[in-house]
């Protein structure tokens, strides 16, 4: 799917400054090592099973199935890993691979804290510095996942240039990175940025669409109707989608954040909304005005608050083999709610995205059909927000 | 022969960066006919990108200060058409691919031509990347500037073949890293650069004292102060233009 530089149809490439191009390629060539080394995949395999808890539970929600009246339900409970979310495939196999390249210092942007989280851990769990830059106002919407950086050793850089959310700390991630290669790896969190980072994150997010086909095949016999997924930057999209994208009959379906609705400027929903450019090491869709200036989005969910999309969903989009829904805050919020009071599982509010285009598509499909959707991450950190939402203070 | 080596003629070059439409494009006119005056050689005119990932925060503020005081892509043609009626010295557009790419590659290089502009610096563009917009760049005789940093030597030799204009050498991190092959001093990266190509060399500074910025040309053909006229166009706004051109003066007299 990829090119040798890094393309997908028109979009991906290595948009960088020359002062990153050294880390680029050096990267490049090492994961080029790596990724077919027996060892460090049977490294890789076990901190995947042991640490992180794999393979995660492909769960059929009979109660929600039975509420829709439609598809049969299932959730890809990515929710379940150590840490709370998809995050730690990604950064266990960067942080891995950082390693074997001599590398003691991992810097990470995040926006909802996830990664951030997730980065601080493996930082930890294999003796490496940490720092994550993190854009001002998240620091304020997930001050829990803050401290929980902290415990783990890291320390958080509150970006405050341009809109002080994830894109700012992308920029910064960046900048410190070509300040500093010699010893640090930029772990960079989702399916963006240069080559080879988007292929790279979606080789360590795949097994989450190699474990879903072993186990619906184990439980029904044949391949999901519909695979869905929230998208920001797109990691646990293109996870979820990876292994079906050559089984033309299973729908991937990426749901975006359409923040107060894609017809107003507080929107996230890139390929609603956005037109293709270069951005952050990547030609992709960006939502953007007409000079080119990268708009300022907005999203409830500050993992879904990032203007552009990662170069495999655009491909995929133009290509026609994956469609991108858009889904509002108000959307978002009452699958959370639904999904807590139905299944008992309290979904993160990027994952409550992908929950909330199920409610619409599964009462449209027979009931012999299936539906997966993949549960990214917990809810425990939105509670507040959500609260917030509804009118109701709580202090954590 | 491009008009940018009529800047290296007369020793070394120096050579500013201005954030255009900070604060506002008349001021910015004043900046760029203050500099010419006082011996500036080339001027960087910076179209502000909303995300300027490659600069630090000085750069940052000038850029989301153009912004906010309403300047285009626009606006900028119609001001450096204006400006060419003063101001005579090589002029190059730097700026961020998204704003080329937006604007239409060919579009944006063909207003270029009109304008009179010489060069286009886009510090997102690595050599791998730039058949994007080298086609429009030699169709419209505007030289597309390519940027060395701290590399290895094959690659720096890469590079250095396939300039036009002038090169733009970055200098390196403060920590060098000394157990790589990737070569981080000015004086040895000129040196490896001058095997392949004879095409003039400036390297950027950013925060420096004079004697320091006379030091640092010595290894090349001049020097690029990035943020020196975006720092006293901030601290004194519509009277920068005087304090510019007391800059230019003391810095072009170290350099002889």
């Amino acid at each position: 799917m990829t090119n040798p530089n890094g393309r997908f149809g028109i979009h991906g490439g290595q948009y960088i400054p020359e002062s990153l191009m050294n880390a680029i390629l050096e990267l490049e060539e090492a994961y080029n090592y790596y990724k077919n080394d027996p060892g460090f995949n049977r490294e890789l395999s076990e901190l995947f099973n042991e640490y992180a808890g794999r393979p995660s539970r492909l769960y059929f929600a009979e109660k929600m199935s039975k509420d829709l009246g439609g598809a049969k339900i299932y959730l890809k409970r990515e929710d379940l890993n150590h840490t709370g979310a998809h995050k730690i495939n990604n950064v266990l196999g960067q942080a891995l691979l950082a390693k074997k390249m001599g590398k003691t210092r991992l810097i990470a942007e995040t926006g909802a804290g996830q990664h951030g989280v997730a980065t601080a851990t493996a930082a930890a769990l294999m003796g490496m510095e940490c720092v994550v830059f993190m854009g001002e106002e998240d620091t304020i919407r997930q001050a829990l996942n803050v401290y929980r950086m902290r415990l783990l050793g890291a320390q958080v850089i509150p970006v405050k240039s341009g809109t002080a959310t994830l894109k700012d700390a992308v920029s910064e991630a960046m900048r410190e990175w070509s300040t500093r290669i010699h010893d640090t790896h930029y772990c960079l969190g989702s399916v963006m940025g240069p080559h080879p980072f988007p292929t790279i994150v979606r080789d360590f997010q795949a097994v989450i669409s190699k474990e879903i086909k072993e186990q619906i095949l184990q439980k029904e016999g044949r391949l999901p109707d519909a695979v869905l997924a929230c998208v920001g930057g797109g990691s646990n999209a293109i996870g979820s989608f990876y292994h079906f994208i050559e089984d033309k009959d299973v729908q991937l379906i990426g749901c975006e954040a359409a923040g107060r609705g894609i017809d107003t400027f507080e929107t996230a929903a890139t390929i609603s909304t956005g037109k293709v450019g270069i951005f952050h090491g990547m030609k992709s869709y960006f939502c953007q005005d007409q000079y080119g200036q990268i708009a300022p989005v907005y999203s409830i969910s500050a993992g879904l608050d990032y203007p552009g999309v990662g170069p495999e969903h655009a491909y995929l989009y133009d290509i026609g083999r994956a469609q991108y829904v858009p889904v509002t805050d108000e959307e978002a919020v009452c699958a959370f709610e639904y999904l807590a009071k139905t299944e008992g599982i309290i979904p993160a509010i990027e994952s409550a995205h992908a929950v909330a285009h199920a409610l619409k598509l599964a009462p449209t499909m027979q009931k012999d059909q299936i539906i997966v959707i993949t549960v990214s991450g917990r809810g425990d950190k939105d509670c507040a927000a959500i609260a917030r939402y509804r009118g109701e203070d709580i202090h954590e | 022969m491009s008009k940018i080596l009529s800047a290296f003629e007369d020793g070394k070059a120096f050579i500013a960066f201005i954030t255009c439409g900070d604060p506002d494009l008349g001021t910015t006119a004043a900046a760029v006919r203050a500099a010419a005056e006082n011996g500036a050689d080339l001027i960087q005119l910076g179209i502000p990108f909303s995300d300027p990932t490659a600069e630090g925060p000085v750069i940052q503020q000038a850029s989301i200060r153009a912004l906010q005081g309403g300047v285009t892509t626009d606006k900028i043609f119609d001001f450096v058409k204006e400006l060419r009626s003063t101001v005579q010295i090589p002029l190059v557009f730097t700026t961020y691919s998204n704003v080329v790419f937006s604007y239409g590659a060919e579009r944006f290089l063909a207003a270029c031509k009109e304008a009179e502009i010489d060069g286009l610096i886009l510090p997102d563009l690595p050599f791998e990347e730039k058949e994007e917009f080298l086609p429009a760049c030699r169709k419209y005789g505007v030289d597309l500037i390519s940027m060395i940093a701290p590399s290895t030597e094959k690659r720096i030799s890469m590079i250095a073949e396939a300039a036009e204009g002038f090169l733009y050498m970055t200098p390196g991190p403060a920590v060098p890293d000394t157990n790589s092959q990737i070569k981080t001093d000015p004086a040895h990266i000129t040196e490896i650069i001058r095997r392949s190509t004879n095409i003039p060399c400036a390297i950027s500074y950013d925060t420096a004292t004079p004697e320091q910025v006379a030091e640092m040309a010595a290894c090349c053909d001049g020097v690029i102060a990035v943020s020196a006229f975006v720092e006293l166009l901030e601290k004194y706004g519509e009277d920068a233009p005087d304090h510019i051109g007391t800059y230019i003066q003391t810095i072009k007299t170290l350099l002889g």
